[in-house]
């Protein structure tokens, strides 16, 4: 217990003695320094991590208790972590990835000038010390803490250049989108105190507190808390915040769409798996959401040609998957499928990165080509990678999207026949993006070519073991039906209860397994063959249109809700604000100006008109004195 | 003789007074006018002093009650006399320096 207090603290203050370490010296130390305290704070972190993963394989769950946040009669916030089985799984993800993107970013970010860099470090340091916060807390307050940090940070890193308008508009969007999300997961926040006290995992999620709550109680906290989960993970209809965060440097998109940030939302409906179990309607309307969210980006990513849009919208897709996973109930597919893309994920940006790199900052896929002999380790680890995310076996993505599938047909055949369609167009995306990159000839200048170099060690090395990880991570959890034992499953047991058997004869699980590989395979060798030689060019069927503009999403939200916002704001500002408020404060000074100076010509001197109005005055008095009529006695109180 | 007579005369004098302070421009008038006022306010105490004194007399043959506002109505008059001197004195200062006695010449409090 004692240990495990300190090693968890440092865990996390790792991260955040970094940030402090750069943030306030960004302007004393040399790159190197910077680069080495920033990547070994993290790397500490994830050495930390793995004691504390330890410590639990050996003796179970505990929860510390730092010191009391809030505590009043009526309520009472500990600060206090939990290390479970759950949580030290994320760690070592979060740490893992995190330090090897760290490392990555030492050698991408080197042409930056060494306070930037250091500016930079420091939000990535500060992105790991929310996230980790967001996934030790042992209430869902501590977890807010930690979800506002990293939303905080997504807005420093997306708009890391500031100096880019567009970039800084993408880091607004990014905020803003997420606003929206977490009110929801505040009101959820309000209704649990509001009917139960207390917002500790320990009370909340148990049976006892269960009887406590009506279902229309739960359905509505577990809806809002989707809400909080539906801004954070990018989901319909608060995806359009991620595509755009690619705006931030390519090791913070890594970051974000992998190891930190859209996990959030499906940790914190994992973690509060006991409420969401109980309400029908909210488990159908994630997957439902989930299903379509994973269809919808897909269709767009087929036609998009920059490759970390590609990238960003296979992103929201993988994530469409992991909710349609927690809709159907099968809690530890969707940790699965996080841990597996959050390898494959960060191996392909960071793959995208290097390509990126080499073109000098050239993201169009149809201006490259033929990279696969000038960058021949990025290429290798990009195509584990795209065969991960492909879901072709023995790699693991397909053990963790077959989880889900599986799951997804238990429930309905539908979700599980979109969900294989949504798997193909996932093949052929990205087998598109990874044929048109690295595949035929080099499409770009001269001189790009000329200078096309493989990326130095330092980006290399997290490449290889990412690509290393994404090829064997399917063995955590491998099905009973494969000879595996499910280590996963029983490891999350005490959190989300024992996997339940979905009831399918093991006949139906090879027939369905078999069908989704095979239509996998099939689109990728599709893709391979389409995109081997030629390049999309801009799309003329009007459905190709629809999807290279991505559905016009943003600009149906720009038109039903930014620009009628935007244009009640101007009326605000040029109507009531000018004219009825301005108009009232000045009113009331012209008015006394106007008057004073039309009451000025009285004083003329004359000293009949003088005692003129001094008569007046005394009959007007005398008037209001003895007359009783309403008005008048008012007059009459005022001056008594 | 009723005490509204009084009264009415007081406030014809009163009003009569006020009148030609307001319309005329003539200092010695508007004078005049002043010390029409005055007196009307004067006849108007002497004679609740007397109303009062009479109502006292039912009572009580002995009483004294109310005599000493026609008292104080000498008084008034003697310093309305020393008013008076003063405030011709003052129209003549004026007949000097202006060789008018219309008021309006009087406007300098403007500034």
């Amino acid at each position: 217990m004692g240990i495990m207090k300190v090693l968890v603290g440092l865990i996390i203050l790792w991260p955040l003695a970094g940030f402090l370490f750069n943030g306030l010296g960004r302007n004393y130390w040399s790159k190197k320094v910077i680069a080495y305290k920033a990547t070994g704070y993290i790397v500490a972190s994830f050495i930390a991590s793995i004691f504390a993963f330890i410590h639990v394989q050996e003796h179970g769950a505990t929860s510390i208790h730092y010191f009391d946040f809030i505590n009043t009669a009526t309520i009472k916030i500990p600060f206090d972590f939990k290390v479970d089985a759950l949580s030290s799984l994320f760690l070592l993800v979060i740490t893992g990835v995190g330090s090897l993107i760290h490392l990555y970013s030492t050698a991408y970010m080197k042409e930056e000038s060494s306070s930037h860099y250091a500016r930079y470090f420091a939000y990535l340091n500060l992105f790991i010390f929310s996230m980790l916060l967001l996934v030790l807390g042992d209430n869902y307050v501590i977890m807010f803490i930690g979800w506002e940090g990293v939303g905080l940070c997504s807005y420093l890193l997306i708009g890391y250049w500031f100096t880019n308008g567009d970039f800084n508009y993408a880091a607004k969007k990014a905020f803003i989108m997420n606003r929206i999300g977490d009110l929801g997961f505040l009101l959820a926040i309000f209704w649990i105190i509001f009917k139960l006290g207390s917002v500790s995992y320990s009370e909340v999620l148990t049976a006892e507190s269960l009887a406590k709550l009506s279902s229309a109680d739960i359905t509505g906290i577990t809806l809002l808390l989707f809400v909080g989960a539906m801004g954070k993970s990018a989901q319909i209809p608060l995806f359009t915040w991620l595509p755009d965060a690619m705006a931030g440097p390519t090791p913070v998109s890594a970051l974000i769409h992998a190891a930190t940030m859209v996990t959030a939302g499906i940790y914190m409906i994992t973690r509060s798996n006991i409420l969401f179990s109980h309400s029908e309607i909210t488990q159908t309307v994630i997957a439902i959401i989930g299903i379509s969210t994973a269809l919808l980006a897909a269709t767009i990513a087929i036609k998009q040609n920059d490759i970390k849009k590609v990238l960003a919208y296979s992103t929201v897709s993988q994530l469409g998957y992991m909710f349609l996973g927690l809709g159907v109930g099968a809690y530890s597919g969707a940790v699965f499928h996080v841990i597996t893309h959050a390898f494959f994920k960060a191996l392909l940006f960071l793959g995208a990165g290097s390509v990126i790199h080499a073109m000098h900052h050239e993201q169009d896929i149809r201006k490259m080509g033929g990279l696969k002999s000038k960058l021949p380790i990025t290429h290798i680890t990009f195509l584990i990678g795209c065969i991960a995310i492909a879901g072709v076996p023995p790699f693991s993505g397909f053990f963790s999207k077959d989880e889900i599938l599986a799951a997804a047909f238990a429930k309905s055949p539908v979700y599980w026949v979109l969900g294989v369609i949504g798997a193909a167009m996932t093949a052929f995306y990205m087998f598109r993006l990874y044929a048109t990159t690295f595949l035929g000839k080099f499409r770009g200048t001269d001189n790009q070519e000329a200078h096309l170099h493989e990326s130095p060690m330092a980006m290399t090395l997290p490449l290889i073991l990412l690509a290393v990880a994404s090829a064997i991570a399917g063995a955590i959890g491998v099905p009973e039906i494969l000879g595996g034992h499910h280590w996963l499953s029983n490891q999350l047991s005490a959190i989300v209860g024992e996997p339940t058997e979905i009831g399918l004869s093991h006949t139906t699980e090879w027939v369905l397994m078999a069908v989704s590989v095979s239509i996998a395979v099939i689109a990728l060798l599709l893709a391979v063959n389409i995109y081997k030689k030629k390049t999309d060019e801009a799309p003329t069927s009007i459905i190709g249109q629809f999807f290279y503009n991505k559905w016009h999403i943003d600009e149906l939200y720009n038109s039903a809700i930014v620009n009628p916002l935007n244009r009640f704001a101007g009326f605000l500002k040029n109507i009531i604000e000018k004219q009825v408020i301005d108009g009232a404060v000045n009113g009331t000074g012209k008015l006394v100006q106007y008057s004073a100076r039309q009451l000025r010509l009285i004083q003329n001197g004359q000293v009949g008109y003088y005692i003129l109005f001094m008569v007046l005055g005394i009959v007007l008095l005398f008037l209001l004195w003895f007359n009783d009529t309403l008005l008048l006695r008012f007059f009459h109180n005022l001056i008594k | 003789m009723p005490i509204q007579y009084y009264i009415y005369l007081c406030l014809a004098l009163f009003s009569i007074g006020v009148t030609g302070v307001l319309t005329r421009r003539n200092a010695i008038v508007v004078f005049m006018c002043i010390e029409l006022m005055l007196n009307a306010v004067n006849l108007l105490l002497v004679a609740f002093s007397k109303m009062f004194h009479g109502y006292a007399l039912v009572q009580n043959a002995a009483s004294t009650t109310g005599i000493d506002a026609q008292i104080f109505v000498f008084f008034i008059m003697v310093v309305a006399a020393a008013e008076v001197s003063v405030g011709l004195a003052i129209i003549v200062m004026m007949y000097r320096n202006t060789h008018s006695v219309d008021i309006n010449f009087l406007n300098r409090l403007k500034n």
